[in-house]
């Protein structure tokens, strides 16, 4: 397990967007340009130029429509399935936690976007040949977080949604939240064991999946095909072997054929 | 005007190569979403689902031909395996020329060979194109070696070839599972009808039954373009490879839907519909078809038998990668104008690639008797 984590209580946010501006501030990100879509969500989705973003989601609950906000953004998991599948290991997860992406690497495949079971990974499809292109996302503020201070967000978060911190002691102060006020909280530490956990921690008071987040299992999604992989070598092996095998036992007895058909076709 | 006339296809072809090429420059120029209806929600579209897993899959033909002529020493077959190799090598550059249009960073697509994670399917895709086009590279030389009368060269090829054939079967057994093994890690992404554990499984034995199919294709069309004559007996008999590769895929299928009670899935919706079409007309029509003599050796019914497998693979590899493909919420993809553009000039520049081939290498000569080697 990492390190570090975050933990997102979303019942405290006030959908300020203070933290969206902060990432954009610091990872020296630009604005875009939108158009009312009739929500407040803006704008429409993570891209390659915003990397952390308040979701409005408009909800239902009794006799009551409020807003229910989601802080959304790299997830940070502990056995995150775009480093698993970057066929040049362009991303990785570092022991404090943040999954960092080395830009020199890439080739520009895009797995990684495919791949995510969040669908976080962003593409610079504006961008040509010479304007480097690349893949998008949020790196936990690695730069800040390796020189001792906290992420750009959790600094910037007036209504103290956002607290950073060693993962374990998150998930016993988010436990304690939830016993403590068991009517507020859905009793669900969103990412303590999704996919295997993820170093961001979510606290909700309506459905995680109304919210956005996905209905996930505890197993890494990439769990399957890194088992396929290990068997890759010894089947190759074994086949390899086989097909030598046939073709030798193929001309062994061809040539006892062959060697008959000759002496036929000479008499 | 007569000239215009005589090369028809071959001016429709040129231009949409040339229109292709325009548009690739677009593409370098401007980014990917100057041309492309991709985005963050659809990373994967048209050239991944159609050139890359569908080009493929469809130059199967090579390795499954050159199996049965080198390692099963099926002599009758002999007559198809050029062609079959040629289509298999112009289809690995075809994927190959469509790649460094997909890819985000084609200068760097040589990365691969030096920075590794052999945890990524996708790795292991890469090196098997790679290694396997090399492989077919090779396959392919005696022709240009023949016609430039180059001895040396020609018997060393010669003496390797039986390594060769062996080393493409087995890139290619790995490859074109892993094409499947790629969608295991996106188990909400692909349909529950198509997700499996068993997804390599099922495009390596697909794989195996397209491979005739399009040596049947292709000799039907070179037949009646090129006015040659039809090996009708010699794609007749590859013909009876596909009710058996269909047959075990099919089988398979079905124990795995059962185990995995899936079956509510097959009668639900557009896919369901999808899925019937698929396995009625790409998998049980055509085992039905090529399991009769009066089909196998008819040429029309013949080339009837083989569309229907290859269209069934191309509806196979859509349903995987992109119209089962989805995130909730995330809207739609179709395919930009543009996108068809690049695919198409790709194609007719395979097929003008093939067609030159045909006009100056000995492609149809067939091969000479195997001179006698020591080894023997």
């Amino acid at each position: 397990m990492s390190r570090y984590a975050m933990l997102i209580d979303e019942t405290r946010c006030t959908g300020c967007r203070a933290c969206q501006v902060a990432c954009k501030q610091w990872n020296d990100l630009p604005g875009e340009q939108t158009r009312n879509r009739g929500t407040y969500t803006n704008p429409p989705a993570l891209s390659a130029k915003t990397w952390s973003m308040i979701e409005f989601n408009e909800i239902e609950t009794g006799d009551k429509v409020g807003f229910y906000f989601l802080k959304r953004g790299c997830m940070h998991c502990e056995h995150p399935a775009c480093a698993s599948v970057c066929l040049v290991g362009a991303l990785h997860k570092t022991p404090d936690g943040p999954v960092v992406y080395d830009d020199s690497k890439c080739i520009g495949c895009r797995y990684c976007m495919s791949a995510c079971p969040f669908g976080i990974p962003t593409f610079d499809w504006d961008r040509g040949l010479l304007n480097n292109a690349l893949i998008r996302k949020c790196e936990f503020c690695v730069d800040r977080v390796s020189n001792g201070l906290i992420p750009a967000c959790a600094k910037s978060c007036p209504s103290r949604v956002i607290a950073f911190g060693e993962r374990e002691q998150l998930i016993a102060q988010a436990e304690a939240r939830i016993e403590k006020n068991p009517n507020k909280y859905i009793k669900h530490i969103y990412g303590k064991d999704e996919v295997g956990g993820t170093s961001m921690l979510y606290l909700s008071s309506v459905p995680f999946d109304q919210l956005g987040l996905p209905a996930l299992g505890t197993t890494p999604v990439t769990a399957l095909s890194e088992q396929v992989m290990e068997y890759t070598v010894p089947f190759a092996l074994a086949w390899g072997a086989t097909l030598a095998g046939v073709a030798a036992v193929v001309r062994f007895r061809n040539r006892g054929k062959r060697i008959v058909e000759n002496e036929k076709s000479e008499t | 005007m007569q000239f215009i006339r005589r090369h028809q296809l071959a001016i429709v072809l040129v231009a949409l190569v040339a229109f292709g090429l325009i548009v690739a420059l677009v593409r370098y120029w401007a980014g990917i979403g100057a041309i492309s209806n991709l985005s963050d929600a659809y990373p994967w579209g048209l050239w991944i689902s159609f050139d890359l897993l569908c080009g493929v899959a469809l130059a199967s033909g090579a390795f499954t031909t050159a199996f049965a002529v080198h390692i099963f020493q099926l002599d009758r077959f002999r007559p198809v395996l050029r062609p079959a190799i040629l289509t298999g090598f112009l289809g690995y550059v075809m994927v190959i020329v469509a790649l460094l249009v997909d890819l985000g960073r084609p200068e760097r697509i040589w990365h691969m060979i030096i920075f590794w994670n052999p945890h990524s399917v996708m790795f292991e895709v890469g090196w098997c194109v790679m290694l396997y086009t090399a492989v077919l590279a090779l396959e392919f030389s005696p022709l240009v070696f023949e016609r430039l009368r180059w001895r040396a060269p020609l018997a060393i090829i010669h003496r390797l070839t039986i390594v060769l054939v062996i080393l493409g079967t087995l890139l290619s057994t790995l490859h074109q599972s892993s094409l499947g093994s790629l969608f295991l890690a996106m188990p909400r992404q692909v349909h529950p009808l198509w997700f499996s554990a068993f997804l390599p499984l099922y495009f390596f034995l697909t794989a195996i039954a397209v491979g005739p199919a399009m040596v049947i294709l292709e000799s039907s069309i070179s037949s009646r373009v090129l006015h040659r004559g039809l090996e009708t007996d010699v794609i007749g008999g590859l013909a009876r490879a596909i009710p058996f590769a269909l047959g075990a895929y099919l089988a398979i299928k079905i124990v795995d839907l059962t185990l995995a009670n899936k079956w509510a899935a097959a009668f639900r919706d557009g896919m369901s519909a999808l899925f019937w079409i698929e396995i009625i007309f790409g998998v049980i029509a055509p085992m039905l078809l090529f399991a009769r003599s009066s089909v196998r050796h008819n040429p029309s019914r013949l080339l009837i038998g083989a569309s229907l497998v290859i269209a069934g693979i191309v509806l196979n590899r859509f349903n995987v990668s992109l119209i089962g493909w989805t995130r909730p919420n995330e809207g739609w993809y179709v395919p930009h104008l543009l996108e068809f553009a690049i695919t198409f000039g790709i194609v007719s520049a395979g097929v003008v690639a093939y067609g030159l081939v045909a006009k100056f290498l000995p492609l149809f000569a067939d091969e000479p008797a195997p001179a006698p080697s020591p080894a023997e």
